[in-house]
C-alpha cells in the first residue's frame, strides 16, 4: 500500500461526508468541483474536502482508489458514491438527502 | 488533444454494441461533451458501475486526453 493510498482511506473513514476536488469549496477550480460544492451546499450538510492540486499523489492515487478517472469524487460514510454527474442525478431524484441523512 | 465526438462513440459502442449513445459537444472545442448512453445490460446495475463501464470503454482517455465529459447512463424505460 503506498503512502498516499494509506492517506486516502484514513481521510475517507474519518470523515462521514469528504469531497476530493480541484480546488476548495470557496474557490472551485474546475466546473464539475464546482458544481459538487453546491450540490453538497444545498444538502445543508457539515462537509471535508480535500483539494487534489495541492497533492499530486492524492491526486493520482483516488483515482487508483476508487477506479474512477475523474475529479471530483464524493465519498459519504467510506463509500465511494460517485462524480458530479451522479450527485446531481441523486440529488435530483432524492436519494442524495437520504443517504446523508441515515444514521450510519 | 482533443477528441471528435465520432471518436467518442465509436469507442463506447465497441465495448456496448447494444448501446443507444448520444453525444453533445457543450463548447464546440471537442473537449467538452455531454453523453447520453443508454443499454439494456445498465438494467439493475449501479450507476457508479454503469459509468466505470463507460470510462473503460474509453480506455484510460477519460481525464487526459478527454477532459469533460458529462455522463449519463440508463436502461431503457420500462424495464
Amino acid at each position: 500500500m503506498s503512502d498516499a493510498t494509506g492517506r486516502i482511506e484514513e481521510i475517507v473513514k474519518n470523515n462521514e461526508v469528504v469531497l476530493f476536488m480541484k480546488g476548495t469549496p470557496l474557490f472551485p477550480q474546475c466546473g464539475f468541483s464546482s458544481r459538487a460544492v453546491t450540490i453538497l451546499e444545498h444538502l445543508d450538510v457539515p462537509f471535508e474536502s480535500v483539494d487534489v492540486l495541492q497533492d499530486p499523489e492524492v491526486r493520482q492515487g483516488i483515482k487508483e482508489y476508487s477506479d474512477w478517472p475523474t475529479i471530483p469524487q464524493l465519498y459519504v460514510k467510506g463509500e465511494f458514491v460517485g462524480g458530479s454527474d451522479i450527485m446531481l442525478e441523486m440529488f435530483q431524484s432524492g436519494e442524495l438527502q437520504q443517504l446523508v441523512a441515515a444514521e450510519a | 488533444m482533443p477528441m471528435a465526438a465520432s471518436d467518442i462513440e465509436r469507442l463506447i459502442l465497441e465495448a456496448i454494441p447494444d448501446a443507444q449513445v448520444t453525444i453533445r459537444d457543450l463548447a464546440g472545442d471537442g473537449d467538452h461533451y455531454a453523453a447520453k448512453v443508454v443499454s439494456p445490460s445498465f438494467a439493475g446495475m449501479p450507476r457508479v458501475k454503469q459509468h466505470q463501464r463507460v470510462y473503460a470503454a474509453l480506455g484510460g482517455r477519460m481525464g487526459g486526453e478527454l477532459h469533460a465529459l458529462q455522463l449519463e447512463t440508463a436502461a431503457p424505460a420500462g424495464e
